[in-house]
């Protein structure tokens, strides 16, 4: 899960990590006040969930309560597009303003799980404010790593390795110590699968400031973090997806015309896959799960139909824990409340096959079933150019 | 012969009792599998399916010699059962739960640390033996005996994969589902290394998908050192970034862990990739004439 700026910046003052003083405002009069408040110069920043937002025009410094007023009123309502929003953009609505500081270096601090050796890892790099993943493919050395054990945690020496190696003045180093801990404290207490700060900024004055912030939540853990679920912004999401995820459903939107419903999120790549190969463009991503209900399933295929560019739907499931009947009956209770008005190829395999097969052909309605994967894709593409 | 489970596997039953744990427990005994014990706390001294139920795993292992278990506890406490059977020196534990955090995954590694389990999964369909033993959720009549190995992050993807193989008259030696989850207990190295030793197996299809950067690490252990036929499939080639497709080890990073990426290493280490789904039986009877 990902959340704006201002509230991963609200979350790590909990832990001690300082950044600038400000807060967030929903329209042009609470920044004026916010700014008026901040005095002098203020940073007008877009809220959005993607990064590029400074290249984007999403921040721009004002040197005046008036003129951040101003910004704000162009801000408000646009359409920013970043590298990160694909070309549509995404709308702002929020805004944070924030003192402006006196910088006089920048760096980066992020945090994230190493896969290859099943740990979190640290990296500091004196590259701040740019492309992490560019200093990463371009000059890897100029990135320190380290690795925390979960046991010990992140331990001190650790903090200060990294704030000397990044080249942190050494009267500044201790603050940077308490803000790199404070960082890590939040990734770990609030299960984040990112903690990312970019850039860390060195003030005139010494100061060791967060100057920006990025935090993702593991989804698996938000069952224990009632306090980052209430932090969704749901206008981020597409509304399908949105309902999707009402009903435990992994949905993903995309912009071709085969819809497709699939067990298993490996089976549902594939399906997408296999449907790209056949010549046609997969609608969605949608794994109905393992253990799916009757009801869920139901939904599933409600939430693929309410896809307006869907001309074709693809039914692909091989039952393991899924049995096939269920898939059968769902399918069936789906079409027949909601009137699919687009061809439908189902391809069933595994558990309860037979029943489920059973099921749609004395449905009454008019399924195209397909044999193997292969033939199931050619159909429902050729079904989809037709319509 | 085969891998990890066999005809001489004594399995027990982490969450015997709920719905899943039911339900797979009957399929599992239905294929021959001996499930010897269930565990779940509170209902020791019980019979549920006709199989002794005890209240931990340690009871359990006294009394049956278990050793192997396999878990249907939910995620908020399926860590701490992987822990229990770890503890009570199970060699063999398979995690079905799909949902665990992460940081709970982290845990766990660093606990199993100079022990002798091995971890398959979580959030995986189990391990299979055709015609000697199933651990998990896979359904066994797909499967056929033989001589081919099979390794995947997947689940039903990996059913579809042994489906076309059996329907070709190619059989499998053992198939493991190793999880769709980033922080697992079983890599394709470690699966690619049980077969490498198995003089039963002649060839091995790995199926991996977008994510992480476990099948280009696998890639180069076979390019060096792995010495049979692989055919290779990725999920994913049409996965956007930065979207978590349904599993959560399965989410392109900025330019990291790509299909693109994984087809290339794959493909300079020698492995046989098809690019379709459908193609995976027919690569393998290919490269085994």
């Amino acid at each position: 899960m990902k959340i704006h700026e201002y509230q991963s910046k609200n979350i790590l003052r909990e832990f001690g990590v300082s950044v600038p003083r400000g807060a967030v405002a929903y329209n042009a009069d609470e920044v004026y006040e916010i700014a008026q408040r901040l005095g002098a110069v203020v940073a007008v920043k877009a809220q959005i969930h993607a990064g590029g937002r400074g290249k984007g025009g999403g921040v721009q410094i004002a040197g005046s309560a008036e003129e951040a007023e101003r910004i704000a009123r162009r801000m408000l309502g646009m359409k920013l597009v970043t590298h990160q929003t694909g070309p549509q953009g995404k709308e702002v609505q929020r805004i944070l303003v924030e003192e402006g500081l006196n910088i006089s270096k920048e760096y980066y601090l992020g945090i994230v799980i190493d896969r290859s050796s099943q740990q979190a890892v640290y990296m500091a790099s004196a590259e701040g404010g740019v492309d992490i993943e560019e200093v990463a493919a371009v000059t890897p050395e100029r990135i320190i790593k380290e690795f925390i054990n979960p046991v010990t945690g992140f331990a001190g020496y650790q903090a200060r390795k990294l704030a000397f190696g990044i080249g942190i003045p050494d009267a500044s180093v201790g603050k940077a110590v308490r803000l790199m801990t404070g960082l890590y404290r939040a990734f770990e207490e609030k299960d984040a699968s990112l903690a990312e700060i970019n850039p860390l900024v060195l003030t005139a004055e010494g100061e060791v400031v967060a100057l920006d912030a990025k935090m993702n939540f593991d989804d698996n853990a938000l069952y224990r973090h009632r306090e980052i679920l209430e932090l969704r912004d749901f206008s981020e999401e597409d509304p399908l997806e949105i309902r999707a995820s009402r009903f435990g459903l992994n949905y993903i939107k995309l912009d071709g015309t085969v819809g497709c419903m699939v067990n298993g999120a490996g089976l549902a790549m594939a399906t997408m896959d296999i449907i790209k190969y056949a010549g046609g463009n997969p609608a969605n991503f949608l794994d109905v799960g393992g253990g799916a209900s009757r009801d869920q399933v139901r939904n599933a295929f409600q939430i693929l139909l309410s896809d307006p560019n869907v001309k074709a739907v693809l039914v692909n499931i091989f039952g393991g824990i899924m049995r096939c009947d269920i898939v059968a009956a769902g399918v069936v209770e789906a079409v027949k409340a909601v009137g699919a008005n687009v061809p439908v190829v189902v391809r069933l395999e595994g558990t309860n096959v037979e029943n489920g097969r059973d099921i749609l052909r004395q449905s009454g309605l008019n399924f195209t079933v397909a044999e193997g994967m292969k033939e199931a894709a050619e159909k429902a593409v050729q079904l989809a150019a037709r319509e | 012969m085969s891998i990890l489970v066999d005809e001489h596997t004594r399995l027990l039953v982490q969450g015997i009792t709920g719905r899943e744990g039911t339900f797979h427990t009957q399929q599992c005994v239905a294929y021959g599998t001996r499930v010897v014990a269930g565990v779940t706390p509170g209902k020791g001294g019980q019979k549920h399916e006709g199989i002794p139920v005890f209240n931990t795993v340690s009871d359990a292992v006294r009394e049956t010699q278990a050793n192997a278990s396999v878990i249907f506890v939910p995620p908020p406490f399926a860590a701490d059962a992987i822990m229990e059977a770890v503890d009570a020196g199970l060699p063999l534990v398979v995690c079905i739960t799909e949902g665990i955090p992460v940081f709970d995954m982290i845990r766990v590694r660093k606990a199993m640390m100079g022990r002798n389990s091995r971890l398959i999964g979580p959030n995986c369909p189990g391990v299979i033996s055709p015609g000697k033993c199933k651990i998990g959720i896979m359904p066994g009549h797909i499967h056929k005996p033989g001589r081919v190995g099979v390794i995947s992050r997947s689940g039903t993807l990996t059913y579809e994969a042994v489906d076309q193989l059996s329907r070709l008259g190619i059989g499998q030696s053992s198939c493991i589902g190793i999880g769709g989850d980033p922080i697992n207990g079983t890599s394709f190295i470690d699966a690619l290394k049980l077969f490498q030793q198995d003089p039963d197996t002649d060839a091995v299809v790995m199926i991996g998908e977008i994510g992480g950067s476990a099948e280009e690490e696998a890639a180069e252990f076979i390019r060096k050192e792995f010495k049979r036929p692989v055919v290779g499939f990725i999920a994913g080639q049409t996965a956007p970034p930065g979207r978590r497709m349904g599993h959560a080890g399965a989410i392109i990073a900025g330019s990291q862990g790509t299909a693109e990426g994984k087809i290339s290493a794959m493909r300079k280490a020698g492995i046989t990739v098809v690019e379709s789904p459908a193609e995976i039986g027919a690569a393998v009877k290919r490269i085994r004439q």
